[in-house]
């Protein structure tokens, strides 16, 4: 089998992983709606919770593996680690845009507004906005041992970041608070919710796992048309 | 004096002096850090909010778009006639090649900064009084951190297709901590509160400098290797 071929493999592989989840999210549904009670104050909005908290999970897991990977890469220089860094970012940042989506439309009803500067806010917003730079760089870049050496440092100092900006944003909120801020309820919750819950953030799992699978395929396919796999 | 510690001041001192002789790029950001308080002045609207409870964002934001223009320089200057190619040849270790770059961008910087503030009291009408060698200390604070991620950041910038674009997109979010430490610093500064007030942001500025210089030294090498 030509490395080709098994690049083409994996994306199939990936893609069947994919499908599964997909049907399984519409599963986690079917039990969020008809097999979980509703939230007695938030009423049927809260089932989008089923939903944004397993994406922003998702999501922060694919940008730390960012991180790591890049500290991998630039210490073992192999090229597995770059491409697996690569597709997690892009997942990642695929992830983020259903965080951030879900995130107003269900901060509006609740609420009251769309968008509140609350620190874990900010510091997703943030995270978001750094990795969508980092794929900003790995496509302006042509050379492949540059990309990867440049992404693999933003990922690492991202990751360091993190700390920082939740800090910042922190100090700054406890410092300033507004004149409203609302929480969502409940600290701990419901064993029938917590269990849709963790349902549904494994399905995002086996959703990640199957999409980094396409991608790392794809990523293999694009190496070889860039002039072979051995080119680093 | 150690040879690494030589061999930084060298290249900072090159960088200078090849600014000096030119000066066109630093009249260029002291011009636009000017221009940009004067759009300040002109986006607020005086009857809603008095210019100083507005002056320390005013004075950060501007800080902030003058040292990503003077960033931007760093290693714009250095394709010219493959500059750094000579630099990567020459017998320097990469963390001093970084540094020296760090200081040698801090000193652009801080001119800017420098005639930036007596501008920003001009036209904002802020008594800076005892509040100046604080407003320094923060300021030098502040920008050493953000300085040497960009400058890290700058080296890799250029050689993407749109340098001038990639390195704010790549910089601003990890400007985000020192903006946010230096304006709650410099606001408490101008109100006059005690130092107290002040600590755990002027902590969070000083950790903040000292893990990124150190990482940015030590990441140096994987961005300039060939």
């Amino acid at each position: 089998m030509t490395p080709a071929d098994s690049a083409r493999a994996l994306v199939r592989r990936g893609a069947a992983v994919t499908v599964v989840a997909l049907l399984a999210l519409a599963g986690v549904y079917v039990l969020a709606l008809a097999y979980t009670p509703v939230e007695a104050r938030q009423g049927l909005a809260q089932k989008i919770f089923y939903l944004h908290v397993p994406a922003a999970w998702s999501a922060l897991l694919a940008f730390s593996l960012v991180g790591i990977c890049g500290g991998l890469y630039l210490w073992l220089n192999d090229r597995r680690l770059d491409r697996f860094a690569a597709s997690s970012a892009e997942v990642g940042v695929a992830f983020g845009v259903v965080m951030l989506t879900t995130g107003p439309i269900w901060a509006k009803p609740i609420w009251g507004t769309w968008w509140t500067w609350d620190a874990r806010l900010t510091l997703t917003l943030f995270l978001f906005f750094l990795f969508v730079g980092y794929l900003a760089l790995r496509a302006s870049l042509h050379d492949p041992s540059e990309r990867a050496r440049f992404s693999a440092v933003v990922g690492v100092l991202g990751l360091l970041l993190v700390p920082f900006i939740h800090l910042s944003v922190y100090l700054f909120r406890t410092l300033h608070p507004q004149p409203v801020v609302l929480k969502p309820s409940a600290p701990s919750l419901p064993p029938e919710m917590l269990r849709t819950l963790l349902v549904s953030a494994l399905v995002f799992l086996v959703l990640f796992a199957g999409l980094v699978t396409i991608r790392y395929g794809l990523a293999l396919l694009e190496e070889e048309r860039e002039g072979g796999f051995d080119a680093a | 004096m150690p040879e690494s510690i030589r061999l930084t001041l060298a290249i900072a001192a090159k960088d200078i002096r090849a600014e000096l002789r030119s000066r066109t790029a630093l009249l260029s950001a002291v011009v636009f850090a000017a221009l940009v308080l004067v759009i300040f002045n002109f986006a607020r609207d005086p009857t809603a909010l008095a210019a100083v409870d507005l002056a320390p964002s005013v004075l950060w934001v501007t800080f902030a778009l003058a040292a990503m223009v003077a960033l931007n320089r760093a290693f714009t200057i250095e394709r010219e006639n493959g500059a750094l190619d000579g630099l990567l040849l020459a017998p320097v270790p990469r963390g001093a090649l970084f540094l020296g770059k760090l200081l040698a961008n801090l000193a652009f910087v801080g001119t800017v900064e420098a005639v930036t503030l007596p501008l920003f009291v001009l036209f904002f009408n802020v008594d800076l009084g005892r509040a100046l060698p604080g407003i320094v200390g923060v300021t030098a604070l502040a920008t050493t951190g953000f300085v040497a991620v960009g400058t890290i950041f700058s080296a890799m910038a250029v050689r993407t297709r749109f340098a001038e674009l990639m390195l704010p997109v790549l910089l601003l979010p990890f400007m985000v901590p020192p903006l946010i430490g230096a304006v709650q610093v410099t606001a408490r500064l101008l109100d006059g509160r005690p130092l107290s007030e002040m600590l755990g942001w002027l902590r969070l500025l000083a950790l903040y400098d000292i893990v990124f210089v150190t990482l940015c030294t030590l990441a140096f090498a994987a961005v300039m290797d060939e």
